[in-house]
């Protein structure tokens, strides 16, 4: 009885770390460019797509397809944001939020009329089956702790460009004071810029991931975005280990309630969050 | 032309829309009211939505809860309790009032954007919960009985017909609270909130309040509309009571196209809205991404919508808000 909650819990953690990279493009975007883009979930799910069509149909290998795709994303994430959001980001924050939902929308229909509602998944061959055998009946599938490291890495990396090298502290500084920053001569288009292509490199990453993970369909979108932004606000606005935190809690109590409940997996991690919400509204780790 | 008669012009076309309206049922057929039913339901969203983004600064992505729970509040009184069906309507606003009340706790903890998505979150956790009720048959849903669907009309037509008076008086309702509200001292510090909030705190503003009241105040129209729909779909379940399409997206657009935070807006921008939508009826999926599409060109072109447009070339203002100083 203990092993099936054991393997619950660690299956949870795990999941977490995959909560974790959703939610580290949003904490990113939300720490820097101080907007929460609504879209996030359908970017993540357009890429996934994109996986999809470069492994499965164009038949590219999955690693070469899985770097092109991050490049590709932190291009178009680029690209968004010099065209598209910095010329509303300076209006308030009414002009943003309508903006990445009408994108949201946008991208999550476009796919609908390509792919209608059937569900997607790119295969990992092996990958998607070993496992290691902790004890005679507690198992730690290889997949899903793969992802784990990569979220661990990921945000080890994320943290490191933003404290330890020259643009991350400039970057600091545009978040922390436009206006201020502008003034001292910094480049401040150019480096919301450069942040919204490492959003991008988060995005896809975490499609690689999310692609072989589980199924995916068109409007898979707007859960993720809930999810992540759930894990962003638990975790601490814009604190980066703290959405790992955040994504572990949620994704230990989906786990939970699933064991329950199968049926209870999604309203479990939603409650869970409106819990610990009532109690610490502003996150588990407020960065300040 | 002078900006007064062009006020005049577009005040008598609005007049000449709301007779139609009242005519209508008498002069079209069951499916054309039907259809104005959703229209006016739209309507008066889009006109909640608005006031609480335009002018309370809260964009209310979880609007569908409170519709929802209209839904479920309705049959939950009329079939379940018994009550009589007039009274059970009433109490679906009652029902949508209580749900408004935590989520004014996420108006005091969360701003701008980081609201939008929590109150969507909050939206999200009633509509799964929803589908865990036993009573109403979980996430499959149940239909009303034959005897309550009667109770508004023995015949088909008589119900559509029932129907949609109840739409039309609650979407004018609608309209006149709002307007009432903004030209009362407690609407006009809304209005002050929404040119700047900052200085409209500084003169004394309560701003919390002021956006707890508003959002109390629009509530109980959300779960008319809930009532409204349970009616139209003969039932209730999770994905159509609660549906985020039907409940926030649409009216949203509707609002972002008239143009948000005047009180003409979402009239106009209704209008427009389910003409294109009828226009692109036929092309499925690819109707929202033309819609949304036009949103975001909105914003960028005319944040004011069409409203804003027509106000560039000639000051109007169609239905008076402001109070006037006299000379």
């Amino acid at each position: 009885m203990t092993s099936i909650w054991l393997n619950q819990i660690i299956q949870g953690i795990l999941v977490g770390g995959l909560y974790a990279l959703y939610a580290s493009g949003l904490s990113l975007s939300v720490g820097i460019l101080r907007f929460v883009n609504i879209a996030h979930g359908d970017l993540i799910i357009l890429a996934c797509f994109a996986q999809f069509l470069f492994v499965v149909v164009f038949g590219i290998p999955p690693v070469l397809a899985a770097c092109v795709l991050v490049v590709v994303c932190a291009i178009v994430a680029w690209l968004m944001q010099k065209y598209l959001l910095d010329r509303i980001l300076h209006h308030g924050i009414m002009p943003t939020v309508l903006v990445t939902f009408g994108i949201s929308i946008c991208i999550q229909n476009s796919l609908l009329g390509v792919f209608d509602a059937d569900s997607r998944k790119v295969p990992a061959g092996d990958l998607d089956i070993a496992s290691v055998a902790l004890t005679d009946d507690v198992f730690i599938g290889v997949l899903p702790m793969l992802i784990f490291l990569s979220a661990v890495a990921l945000i080890f990396v994320l943290n490191y460009f933003l404290f330890s090298t020259q643009i991350g502290t400039r970057i600091r500084a545009v978040a922390e004071n436009p206006d201020t920053a502008n003034l001292m001569g910094l480049p401040t288009g150019r480096l919301y810029a450069v942040s919204m292509a490492m959003v991008g490199v988060s995005i896809g990453l975490t499609a690689v991931f999310l692609s072989i993970w589980t199924n995916f369909d068109a409007s898979a979108g707007q859960s993720r975005l809930l999810i992540a932004f759930e894990v962003v606000v638990l975790g601490g606005l814009g604190s980066l280990w703290g959405t790992l935190i955040g994504g572990i809690i949620l994704g230990v109590a989906q786990a939970v309630g699933a064991q329950f409940d199968a049926g209870w997996q999604a309203l479990s991690g939603h409650i869970v969050f409106l819990a610990i919400f009532l109690v610490r509204p502003r996150g588990l780790f407020p960065r300040d | 032309m002078t900006n007064q008669t062009i006020e005049w012009v577009l005040r008598a076309g609005l007049i000449g829309f709301g007779i139609y309206l009242c005519a209508l049922p008498f002069v079209s057929g069951l499916s054309t009211t039907a259809m104005a039913t959703s229209f006016l339901v739209t309507l008066t969203l889009a006109m909640t939505f608005n006031l609480l983004a335009g002018y309370a600064n809260i964009i209310l992505l979880g609007q569908h809860a409170l519709v929802g729970i209209g839904s479920y509040g309705f049959f939950a009184t009329a079939v379940l309790l018994g009550v009589n069906h007039w009274i059970a309507v009433l109490l679906a606003g009652v029902a949508a009032f209580l749900l408004a009340i935590p989520l004014i706790a996420f108006i005091l903890r969360l701003r701008a954007a980081y609201l939008a998505v929590g109150t969507w979150v909050f939206a999200e956790t009633v509509t799964l919960a929803s589908g865990k009720l036993s009573a109403f048959n979980g996430a499959t849903g149940i239909s009303i009985p034959v005897s309550l669907a009667k109770a508004f009309g023995a015949r088909t037509a008589d119900r559509v017909e029932t129907i949609y008076w109840m739409a039309l008086v609650l979407s004018v309702v609608t309209f006149i609270s709002i307007w009432v509200f903004l030209r009362h001292p407690s609407g006009m510090a809304l209005s002050a909130m929404r040119d700047n909030e900052e200085a409209a705190a500084s003169i004394g503003v309560n701003i919390n309040r002021a956006r707890a009241y508003s959002l109390l105040c629009v509530a109980p129209i959300m779960g008319l509309a809930g009532a409204i729909n349970t009616l139209q779909r003969l039932g209730v379940t999770p994905t159509s009571s609660f549906s985020l399409i039907d409940w926030t997206v649409y009216p949203l657009f509707a609002a972002i196209i008239g143009g948000i935070g005047r009180i003409e807006g979402p009239i106009i921008g209704t209008i427009v809205f389910f003409a294109i939508r009828t226009w692109l009826a036929d092309l499925g999926a690819w109707h929202f991404v033309v819609l949304g599409v036009v949103a975001i060109a909105v914003i960028y072109l005319e944040p004011g919508g069409i409203l804003g447009l027509i106000r560039r070339y000639a000051k109007v203002s169609i239905v008076p808000v402001a109070h006037r100083m006299r000379k």
